[in-house]
């Protein structure tokens, strides 16, 4: 077994730390995650509407959620708000504003996606039926979208959380940030440190992230 | 028509994206005015008053500024750090910073010091002010012994040279070497991590070659001392006079004791041995002739 350094873990409080910086990472994703859902899934609904001004006005938002890099967006929540309006914003509510924001965008391309990708006839033959316009969302539309949603909203949920390790530039000590401090704090007494610790949170993000894989693959079950 | 409003749209998009990154970018350019009305720094007495003073190190650079298996900072800039919050009378709130965005905490006031093993450059002091130097630097490139890199005429036009975002070491080559292409890191471990794994070879302040060379075998420091001799010492926000004056004033009053010998003794003697006290150890803020 080559030696992967994992003795720095053990020593004093590391792996608590490690754990800690998780919890910072998960909590602010999950933050985010329960503001994007709600919120992505009623702008999801009103992108679909037709009126120019709403469609300009959630494209815009949208776009430029997309063009600017996480970073970017936050060093301009961070930095930015102090020098325009003197706020002195916490670096992690930062990092929840800007993830809601950039999750919201997505979530709501998703949602538009989903719903605008049931088919034409479905709606038409709900009408031949007879159901209102209110049945024909609740009972044909959502649950067909809905399917389609589940495992690209995982993948969103999976990918804010992932990047959660971006918030260490605004000061945020978050795991990958204390893997770090750990990994340079032994550089002299365990160089190889790096491997056994970048292994472990390698591990954790794992850990953290598969429960929401398996609830996916149990809703999809459930209602595909 | 429809591709017209989608090419429209996203033009709309960009536009409001570049005018959110100039709101942020556009008061810098003012914070003079801003500066001196108070309102992005606080006074030495505003940070007596409130209990704490926001000190902005390094949490990933031993020995200068890291953190112990205990969670707390410890190192070289942290001895000092400490010391200033014991003859303020205040607690120390660290915030950890990353080298690119050293500048931007003080610009905005979101720390109080940076005690981040920050070089004193001409083009940083036009946005913060440094306070008297307590310790010297140059730079240096640190390569893999098969081949130790002792002129940077021996880089390839295939090779590249590791750097970190934001050090002095990624300005000075690319204004002095732009020839030279550059692999860019945002933070030390990522930056060393590239290096071990393949990197031609890895320029930095000569401090960190030299603790790495020391630390690691298969290296060597092929160039010692690159560019001019610099200095590093504390940074506060671009006006801040009342606390600048104190950092000053505790800089020159430490020299009586050996204040910054001794914090070599207990932080860095591990690092590089007591060789290098003499020519790395800046005490009382003057800088001994050529060191």
């Amino acid at each position: 077994m080559p030696d992967l350094g994992l003795e720095v873990l053990l020593k004093g409080k590391n792996m608590a730390r490690l754990l800690g910086g998780l919890w910072v990472a998960l909590r602010i994703s999950l933050i985010a995650v329960a503001v994007s859902i709600p919120a992505g899934l009623l702008l999801g609904v009103v992108m679909t509407w037709k009126h120019p001004l709403i469609r300009a006005l959630t494209r815009l938002y949208l776009e430029a959620i997309r063009i600017l890099p996480q970073l970017v967006l936050l060093f301009l929540v961070f930095f930015g708000t102090t020098r325009v309006f003197g706020w002195d914003l916490s670096g992690e509510l930062s990092s929840v504003i800007v993830f809601s924001l950039w999750g919201t965008a997505e979530m709501g391309d998703l949602v538009r996606g989903a719903l605008e990708s049931v088919p034409a006839h479905q709606y038409e033959s709900a009408k031949a039926l007879g159901l209102t316009e209110r049945q024909t969302f609740l009972y044909v539309v959502i649950p067909q979208a809905a399917r389609r949603l589940i495992p690209l909203s995982i993948n969103l949920i999976t990918r804010m959380i992932k990047t959660t390790s971006l918030v260490l530039m605004i000061g945020v000590v978050e795991m990958l940030k204390v893997a770090q401090q750990i990994i340079e704090a032994n550089r002299m007494s365990s160089p190889n440190a790096a491997f056994g610790v970048y292994l472990t949170v390698f591990v954790l993000y794992f850990l953290a992230c598969w429960p929401i894989s398996l609830l996916a693959g149990h809703l999809e079950k459930k209602w595909g | 028509m429809k591709t017209t409003r989608r090419i429209l749209s996203a033009l709309a998009a960009f536009t409001l994206a570049l005018s959110l990154t100039a709101c942020g970018a556009k008061p810098a350019a003012q914070s003079s005015p801003n500066a001196s009305s108070g309102a992005v720094y606080r006074t030495l007495d505003e940070i007596k008053q409130s209990g704490t003073v926001n000190i902005g190190v390094f949490s990933d650079k031993n020995p200068f500024g890291y953190v112990d298996e205990n969670g707390a900072y410890q190192g070289y800039d942290v001895y000092f750090a400490e010391r200033i919050g014991q003859d303020l009378g205040v607690k120390i709130n660290y915030v950890s910073t990353e080298a690119a965005n050293r500048v931007e905490y003080l610009e905005t006031g979101k720390v109080d010091i940076i005690l981040a093993n920050f070089t004193v450059t001409a083009e940083r002091a036009e946005k913060v002010d440094f306070a008297l130097p307590y310790m010297n630097v140059a730079l240096g490139v640190v390569s893999h012994d098969e081949r130790v890199i002792t002129d940077l005429d021996q880089i390839g036009a295939d090779d590249s040279v590791i750097v970190i975002t934001g050090t002095t070491a990624e300005t000075y080559l690319i204004e002095n070497y732009p020839n030279i292409k550059l692999q860019k890191f945002d933070t030390y471990a990522n930056a060393k991590s590239a290096f071990e794994n393949g990197g031609v070879a890895w320029a930095n302040d000569n401090t960190e070659v030299i603790a790495f060379a020391l630390q690691n075998s298969g290296y060597t420091v092929g160039i010692p001392s690159l560019g001019s001799q610099d200095t590093i010492a504390p940074a506060v926000s671009k006006g801040n006079e009342s606390l600048l004056n104190w950092i000053n004033d505790e800089i020159k009053s430490l020299a009586g004791e050996n204040f910054f010998h001794k914090d070599y003794e207990a932080t860095l003697t591990d690092t590089y041995g007591l060789d290098y006290e003499e020519s790395l150890v800046v005490e009382g803020g003057v800088v001994a002739g050529n060191a």
